[in-house]
């Protein structure tokens, strides 16, 4: 099971070869309710940390993505065009968005871990 | 931030798994499964809605009557005692207040159903234009909750359950009956564009009304609706929501409501002068509609629509259509629109700073077949 980093506007990311492979939380996913469209930056797009870097529309609203890491776009998940459900689906694995290449590791420190995220879950609720 | 107002049934929808939002101050479920799954259910089968959160007063008295046909631009004196119709309260410059249904209960007795949102300033605005009138205004003694029981099953579902004369049972008429062993009220109304009831029960009665519905209409497709479904079900039907299609800088007659402007009752009414001024002359704005069958993004409440680099007018509603399978949208088109300016048949919409592609399009978007 990979360790996730967690940001306040509920994107989530793991490391992977060196990569942030960047999703939203589930708990996005649930407030969001059915995914109908995600537009997504271009690969090589430069994002410092919280910087909007595409969008993910439901049913019911619209919401920015923010990077949760500052990096350059190595990958995005283009089947997410033809297919946004795997949103819902299975936000962390299938419905991952973008791959970052993750240039300022320092910046781990200051991401929320597992236990943080669900702190503050519980504090919005 | 003050506490928000919890209806009777609050605790069923947390049990029922339902993802609860803020609503004009209400706490109220937005979806129990999925909207799009809650929708098909109301177009295919019928769906539960818990509408509480709206209120319920009654106007009474000897010249109830004679108020009523002050307060609304719709025409009361049509009314037999069980039978509604849909009107607005307006301002005197012809702005809306706020949309309603109003109910003949008896010749002096009528019940006004307005949004969760203005119930308050509906309450102190109509009682405070009752001057002149032998007639007072009363929230409902015995707190009345509200359920919307629609989609094509509803009778199937409901007349075993409820006695109800179905010869007198046309739309927006109200009758008496017994529901779960409570006396209630039965209204053939709803904003779904399904055939439908409303159904006006005390406090005490919905959780026994909510489960026996639920569990009577399960092997007819009845399931829980949240607020999320009834949004884009209104929205397919071209019902007008107020904070969107309906605030009080814009006149029925802009909103396309005309049907339900009598200008010819011989009653004043507040706003008819504004009103009549207005129909003398090209409006100033219209509501319309439009389609994007090609885009997969949806407009939303404030986007801009334009022609060419010109704006022309703001999206109220928008939302990508279930039932049609892509986004549709109600907006404002600033006119004046006449034969030498007529209404564009296409134009395009700022999506977030990217423009696309919209038609023009007659509502409603859906019509059920009947």
């Amino acid at each position: 099971m990979s360790t996730y980093y967690y940001s306040k506007t509920h994107e989530c990311f793991r490391l992977e070869d060196g990569e942030a492979v960047v999703s939203i939380t589930p708990y996005a996913v649930e407030q969001l309710g059915e995914v109908t469209y995600v537009q997504l930056p271009e690969v090589g797009k430069h994002f410092a940390l919280g910087e909007a870097f595409g969008e993910v529309e439901s049913v019911k609203t619209v919401s920015e993505l923010y990077a949760p890491i500052s990096g350059t776009v190595k990958a995005v998940n283009s089947s997410l065009d033809d297919a946004p459900e795997q949103l819902n689906e299975d936000p962390l694995s299938q419905g991952w968005l973008i791959r970052l290449s993750a240039d300022k590791l320092e910046e781990l420190d200051d991401c929320l871990d597992q236990a943080e995220y669900q702190a503050y879950l519980d504090q919005l609720a | 931030m003050s506490e928000p107002q919890r209806t009777p049934l609050n605790a069923r929808h947390k049990a029922a798994g339902a993802r609860m939002v803020d609503f004009g101050g209400w706490e109220m479920p937005v979806q129990y499964t999925s909207i799009l799954a809650e929708h098909a259910a109301v177009r295919e089968a019928a769906g539960l809605f818990d509408v509480s959160h709206m209120g319920v007063f009654e106007l009474s008295g000897p010249d109830a009557l004679a108020a009523g046909q002050y307060l609304v631009p719709n025409d009361l004196a049509r009314l037999q005692p069980g039978q509604g119709l849909y009107t607005q309260l307006c301002n005197p410059s012809g702005g809306v207040l706020d949309d309603l249904l109003i109910f003949a209960l008896t010749p002096t007795c009528f019940w006004l159903v307005v949004n969760a949102g203005n119930r308050e300033s509906d309450f102190h605005w109509v009682s405070s234009q009752l001057g002149g009138f032998e007639a007072r205004l009363c929230r409902k003694p015995d707190p009345l909750g509200i359920l919307a029981l629609q989609g094509p099953r509803t009778l199937d579902i409901l007349t075993p359950l409820a006695p109800l004369n179905l010869d007198t049972f046309k739309p927006f008429s109200i009758q008496q009956s017994t529901l779960a062993g409570h006396t209630v009220w039965i209204s053939r109304s709803g904003y779904t564009g399904e055939d439908g009831v409303e159904i006006y029960a005390p406090h005490a009665a919905l959780e026994p009304i909510w489960d026996l519905l639920l569990s009577s209409g399960q092997p007819a497709g009845l399931v829980p609706v949240g607020l999320g479904a009834r949004d884009t079900l209104r929205l397919e039907a071209a019902m007008p929501l107020y904070g969107h299609e309906l605030d009080d800088q814009t006149s029925p007659l802009e909103a396309g409501l005309g049907w339900s402007v009598k200008l010819s009752k011989s009653d004043d009414f507040i706003g008819k002068a504004a009103l009549q001024a207005m129909q003398a002359a090209p409006l100033p704005k219209k509501r319309v509609g439009f389609s994007m069958p090609g885009s997969k993004r949806a407009p939303r409440q404030g986007y801009t629509l334009y022609s060419g680099e010109q704006p022309i007018g703001q999206v109220t509603s928008g939302s990508l259509s279930p039932t049609l399978g892509y986004p549709i949208g109600m907006a404002y088109l600033d006119g004046p629109w006449t034969a030498d300016r007529p209404l564009p048949d296409s134009f395009e919409v700022d999506i977030r700073g990217q423009r696309y592609p919209a038609q023009l399009v007659k509502l409603p978007f859906y019509r059920r077949n009947r």
